[in-house]
């Protein structure tokens, strides 16, 4: 029987909405073996097969039904000569230039096979947690100086004293995985390349500040995610990562997924213990926080997927090493996603401290379109819009926040010259009337009345007028939110009226 | 039946939504006795399961069409010409009176690759008329 080639290819969403199943599917009737991987980010090259050539793995891409046939010969014959061969993944540019801390194996393992895992570096972080006294587990973390990743950028390590102290019967730990932010898909990559590691960092927290349960909190849109994990969930108890004695350690941690149901505002961490608990998803008031009086009001560390996955590698190789990457007080690596109209997007993980513009033009270069970027929308639908003028701002937490921005979950949209700010500002009206839990009247009437305010605008009744209203509405909202999905919806649409006036210039009509 | 499918939630953490997401994927749908059904096996009022069913999106007693096409209306996708698909691909499905529904969906994490649609189960990547029309007449096919 002569061995079969292995080859891999992603089983991530972006793969298959563009056609990985059926390449798959031909590989497998050609007889390779073809393993399912996470996607390594370079949107632009999905489908991506790689394979191995003398330890080092090579790609082609993108793979269409057409081109697949032609590459799979050249395959048999050891040639490399194609037109969609990229080579080395390592050498590419876009790839060369990241620091891989979170997404390493994405790509490159299987993603629901323990044996992989650890061979490529997987449990490290664990183990050496289990060997330390959890209060020394916290201290590392906060030492870190790891930041929410979920956009609000709160010290880490705070969060997991304060649960770690709370007195309670039960704690829980809580993955915030609702990534509603359109332009992220961080969280999703890696819950469907490397899921694994969600799940090593979800214990060492729970070992960490006494938590013996662990809910992972899903959007329903993900469904490719969602199958990847029950996978990976079943996996790692078979494996005893998790279950009642977690690594040999005679400690005790489950993980549970559960499905969200379609609603923006079930990522705030509230609205998302209310919906965990089977309810309507509204906010609750804070204090108490969800640290102390979370799920069923019990103490709850609340994380982004992206910040608990970060986790492991702190452990493993210290603190420090985790502190001496970013800058300032914007420690570590953060996964940014480039999208919207752009040439070559996908995933970009670097240290704080990259412009905006090197992202978005020069490792993804530039718009889709060809044409000039006018705009991008950083940090979601909550997010600033920012004129190309401002692009060489740096990327940190505290640069962007002292020119009224964010990095939010890290997402960047990309818009060409043909955009128009109002149609934007009227959406971020929109979305929030939309999406708001109705706990608020600043949220849930002003942002109707923004849309009205907006579309007077445009059809020129006193745009003065309407320009002052949009104005005291978003004063309005910012004072009498609960959150900030009422709060900071102001900001993308008070950013494209400030950077970019000429569109909101409507001359009065005549009556 | 109905009842022993959420019978199976109750007691279990969030049972009522997972319970009705459970019936929904079922069917494809909630009956008309769902709130009285439910209030009595989670025990909780009829206004409480109300509520929930109204919260959340993809809750719905409407029965869905054959086919359901999703299109993302969120930033990304509107970069890359969302909005002009969404009314094309209208246009198109009226013309052809097949019984397929359009819906908004608020990002489906293809933002690198939008405009980003699903049809049915299938996800499709850089979204046209013409290859959104092909997922829609094998999701026909499928469905009869
Ligand atoms: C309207 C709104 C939506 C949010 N959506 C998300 C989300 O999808 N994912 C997320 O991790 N955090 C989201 N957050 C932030 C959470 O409330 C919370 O800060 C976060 O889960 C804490 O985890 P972290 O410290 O790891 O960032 C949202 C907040 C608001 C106000
Ligand atoms: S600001 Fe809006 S979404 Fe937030 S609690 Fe108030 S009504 Fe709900
Ligand atoms: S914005 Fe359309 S898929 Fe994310």
């Amino acid at each position: 029987m002569s061995k079969q080639q292995t080859v891999y290819l992603p089983l991530d969403s972006v793969a298959v909405s563009l056609g990985a199943n059926d390449v798959a599917r031909v590989l497998e009737e050609d007889g390779f073996t073809v393993v399912r991987t996470g996607s390594r980010g370079m949107h632009w090259l999905e489908p991506l097969l790689e394979v191995d050539r003398g330890g080092e793995r090579v790609g082609f891409g993108p793979l269409t039904l057409e081109n697949t046939e032609g590459i799979l010969a050249c395959l048999r014959g050891g040639n490399y000569d194609h037109p969609a061969y990229v080579g080395p993944i390592a050498d590419i540019p876009f790839f060369a230039r990241q620091d891989r801390q979170v997404f390493e194996r994405c790509g490159v393992i299987n993603p629901v096979d323990v044996t992989d895992y650890e061979a490529h570096g997987g449990l490290a972080g664990l183990r050496k947690a289990l060997d330390m006294d959890p209060k020394d587990v916290c201290a590392e973390v906060f030492a870190s100086g790891l930041r929410g990743r979920g956009g609000a950028g709160f010290p880490a390590g705070i969060k997991w004293h304060t649960v770690a102290d709370a007195e309670a019967d039960h704690k829980y730990i809580v993955v915030n995985a609702d990534e509603g932010d359109s332009g992220t898909f961080a969280d999703r990559m890696i819950m469907e390349g490397d899921p694994l590691l969600l799940i090593e960092g979800m214990a060492i927290a729970g070992i960490a500040t006494g938590a013996a349960k662990g809910y992972i909190y899903l959007r329903s849109e993900y469904p490719i995610a969602a199958e990847v994990l029950q996978h990976a969930i079943a996996a790692a108890r078979a494996f005893g990562i998790t279950g009642s004695d977690v690594l040999g350690s005679g400690k005790s941690f489950n993980v549970e997924l559960f499905m969200g149901a379609g609603a923006y505002i079930c990522g705030e961490e509230t609205s998302l213990l209310n919906s965990l608990e089977g309810k309507r998803g509204e906010v609750r008031a804070k204090p108490p926080i969800p640290a102390l009086e979370g799920l069923f009001g019990k103490p709850t560390l609340v994380h982004n997927v992206i910040s608990l996955c970060s986790v492991p590698k702190i452990l493993e190789k210290g603190a420090q090493f985790y502190a001496d990457l970013g800058m300032g007080k914007s420690t570590g690596t953060m996964p940014f996603q480039i999208a919207g109209n752009v040439k070559q997007g996908g995933l970009f993980e670097a240290p704080f401290g990259m412009t905006i513009r090197e992202l978005v033009e020069e490792l993804s270069g530039g718009t889709r379109t060809g044409r000039p970027i006018r705009a991008v929308q950083i940090g979601g639908p909550l997010g600033a819009y920012l004129p190309n003028e401002m692009l060489d701002l740096k990327l940190d937490y505290e640069t962007l926040a002292s020119h009224g921005a964010g990095v939010g979950h890290g997402g960047m949209v990309v818009f060409d010259d043909t955009v128009n700010l109002l149609a934007q500002a009227r959406y971020a009206f929109e979305f929030c009337a939309e999406e708001s839990c109705g706990k608020c009247t600043p949220c849930r009437i002003g942002s109707v009345r923004g849309v009205e305010a907006i579309d007077k605008l445009a059809s020129g009744q006193d745009p003065e007028g309407q320009k002052e209203l949009i104005a005291d509405l978003c004063e309005v909202m910012v004072d009498g939110s609960l959150c900030a999905m009422g709060g900071m919806t102001p900001i993308p649409v008070e950013s494209a009226m400030k950077h970019f006036p000429e569109d909101f210039n409507i001359h009065p009509a005549k009556s | 039946m109905l009842r022993d499918t959420l019978q199976q939630y109750v007691g279990q953490t969030g049972g009522l939504l997972q319970g009705l997401l459970a019936v929904q994927s079922e069917r494809g749908f909630l009956p008309p006795n769902i709130e009285s059904l439910a209030a009595d096996v989670f025990n909780v009022s009829r206004a409480e399961v109300k509520g929930v069913i109204g919260f959340y999106a993809d809750l719905t007693m409407e029965p869905p069409k054959k086919v359901t096409v999703r299109v993302c209306e969120a930033e990304a996708c509107q970069a890359v010409g969302s909005r002009a698909l969404k009314a094309d691909l209208e246009k198109g499905l009226a013309y052809s009176g097949a019984d397929v529904a359009i819906e908004p969906v608020f990002c489906l994490g293809l933002c690198s690759v939008g405009p980003a649609v699903q049809v049915n189960d299938k996800l499709v990547g850089r979204a046209e008329l013409t290859n959104v029309g092909r997922h829609v007449v094998d999701a026909m096919e499928q469905a009869k």
